[in-house]
């Protein structure tokens, strides 16, 4: 557990960390984010004693950083960093066995944590190669394990992905999440960017010079923005959850029929479509009920019209309405669709559960 | 040509043997003096602002007249040369040190300092490592520069490719200038080629430029 308590900081003049106050818990993912200057780096670079604030206590586990040696605290905090800073002189391995060299492992055991490291992201083969001879993607792979060789409880990444294609990044972005919560680490990571931080963090800590504006887990801060700059920070994230009328999910192009029509016309109708069910309705093309293949084929040969076969089961919603009671009803009763009636009760469209499906996606992912 | 080598292939071997030890001797002082007063200057980058030019006022002082005047104090010994000489081939080395050591990007310092090694241990494992282009250079540049230094210490008479070079000079004798000159030149260019061979074989092969993704 990373506990911070008033923890101050200027220079020169200027506040750069405000009072801080804060806890990560053990195996939390903390996403720090905010606007440049905000003293993110800072407060992360605080943390392994890189930057001394001026007050205020920064404790780990209950024990406070300062009075632990400088150089002993960093060999049991990863530290990942944005420009990856592998060393060029040593091979892959020898840069993976900094810290466990450092440590005073025996080399057996450096072997075996190479070997391991590099399993974990399928990069055997690599462990005699020079950080020149290999991609930006793979370099920042091998600086996130040499960050975890040793295996600290803690990891620092100071913006680790900014610099990688969104392709690469997102690879690298699932491995971190998924070492991170197969070993249990906690992880306190720096990024500007939002999708990042929604992605991975269990917290995000939303700061603004040098305070924090709010921390709060992805759901809660995209469901209630502190300030303005962080609704904005959240952009297309928070204001793309926001439609909730039926109207915003129901498809449109739907099959309709009117009660004069024949059977065979129907059968034909809906052969045409592949579907199952056609909307009836009036000259004045409002609502009247459905029809469905089953029934027509039950009655159809006995009938000339279609109107005996229309049935009024089907449940009905209104333009406007809020879609998340159709969505209830759509998941609870095991209905296929609910009709959308405009208010002069002509068909608006339908809502099926692939309208709620795409409701829960774009509530997730904006 | 048999006639010359009669005459003075002893005394020509000799020379060319005082002279390579002149030229081992003082690189190798100067090389370590260099290396260690590089690395201080390093630490203290303020200090050095000033002291850096010094350095190069002092180089300017022709080697005739510093190895004169030491002479002054140390007396006719070989002693006097390998102090000038290594006074002059630290120069170069201690510079490309200081610079080489600067010009470590500060991501490989950063991230050093981030796994935990101490200011030492970045020096050692980091920043001297990732200077060595730098240092070899120095170091390459100091040896071909003592070559032709310690023809002065013919000078003050202690012998080497020099002793053929001045009496050449004074006797108006072509033939001693160049049995000096030449095998001097000669091996200039040879300690240059070792220095080379020494470069790359020592390079870690993630320093060298040519590498290949």
């Amino acid at each position: 557990m990373i506990t911070f308590e008033h923890v101050s900081k200027s220079y020169g003049k200027s506040l750069i960390l405000d009072d801080l106050n804060f806890t990560v818990s053990d195996g939390q993912f903390a996403v720090l984010i905010g606007p440049s200057g905000c003293g993110k780096t800072t407060t992360l670079k605080t943390i392994n004693r890189l930057i001394e604030p001026d007050s205020g206590t920064i404790s780990i586990d209950g024990k406070n950083i300062h009075d632990t040696d400088k150089v002993e605290l960093r060999r049991h905090i990863g530290y990942v960093i944005q420009q990856i800073g592998l060393f060029p002189n040593m091979t892959v391995a020898a840069n993976i066995c900094v810290v466990p060299k450092l440590l005073k492992y025996g080399k057996a055991e450096c072997e075996n944590i190479v070997s391991k490291m590099l399993q974990m992201v399928d990069m055997e083969k690599y462990a005699d190669k020079y950080p020149n001879e290999l991609s930006g993607g793979q370099q920042q792979r091998i600086g996130v394990l040499r960050a975890l060789a040793a295996s600290p409880p803690i990891v620092l990444m100071d913006e680790p992905f900014g610099a990688l294609d969104p392709m690469t990044r997102e690879t690298l972005q699932n491995e971190v999440k998924h070492i991170q919560q197969q070993l249990n680490k906690t992880i306190i990571f720096v990024t500007h960017d939002m999708s990042e931080a929604l992605k991975l963090a269990d917290v995000i800590i939303f700061m603004e010079g040098g305070k924090i504006v709010q921390a709060a887990s992805p759901e809660e801060m995209l469901e209630h923005p502190a300030t303005d700059l962080v609704r904005s920070f959240l952009g297309k994230h928070a204001d793309h959850g926001a439609p909730t009328n039926v109207e915003d999910y129901m498809r449109k192009n739907v099959y309709c029929v009117q009660m004069s029509r024949g059977i065979r016309e129907c059968a034909e109708m809906m052969a045409r479509n592949s579907v199952d069910t056609l909307l009836v309705t009036d000259e004045g093309n409002h609502y009247i009920g459905t029809i469905s293949i089953g029934d027509m084929r039950h009655w159809g040969k006995q009938l000339k019209s279609i109107e005996p076969l229309v049935r009024q089961s089907a449940r009905t919603a209104h333009v406007g309405d809020n879609a998340k009671e159709s969505f209830d009803f759509l998941l609870e009763s095991g209905d296929d669709y609910i009709v959308v009636l405009n208010s002069d009760s002509t068909i608006a469209g339908i809502i099926t559960k692939t309208s709620v499906a795409r409701s829960v996606a774009q509530n997730l992912w904006g | 040509m048999k006639a010359i080598f009669a005459t003075y292939g002893l005394m020509l071997l000799r020379a060319i043997g005082v002279h390579s030890v002149y030229v081992f001797i003082s690189v190798a002082c100067g090389f370590v003096l260099g290396l260690i007063s590089g690395i201080l200057l390093s630490r203290i980058p303020k200090l050095s602002f000033i002291i850096m030019p010094l350095v190069s006022i002092f180089q300017t002082i022709p080697g005739l007249v510093f190895i004169g005047i030491l002479f002054l104090i140390t007396g006719m010994t070989p002693l006097t040369v390998i102090i000038a000489l290594s006074v002059y081939a630290m120069f170069p080395v201690m510079k490309n040190t200081y610079t080489g050591i600067l010009g470590v990007e500060k991501k490989y310092t950063d991230a050093a300092k981030g796994c935990g090694m101490t200011d030492f241990q970045t020096l050692i494992n980091v920043e001297l490592p990732l200077s060595l282009p730098s240092i070899i250079a120095g170091l390459r540049m100091s040896a071909i520069y003592t070559v032709s230094w310690a023809v002065l210490a013919a000078m003050i008479g202690l012998g080497g490719l020099g002793d053929f070079i001045y009496q050449g000079t004074s006797s108006n004798n072509n033939t001693l200038i160049l049995l000096g000159a030449i095998p001097a030149a000669i091996l200039a260019v040879a300690v240059g080629a070792v220095i080379d061979l020494i470069q790359k074989k020592a390079m870690p092969r993630g320093l060298k430029k040519e590498a290949v993704k």
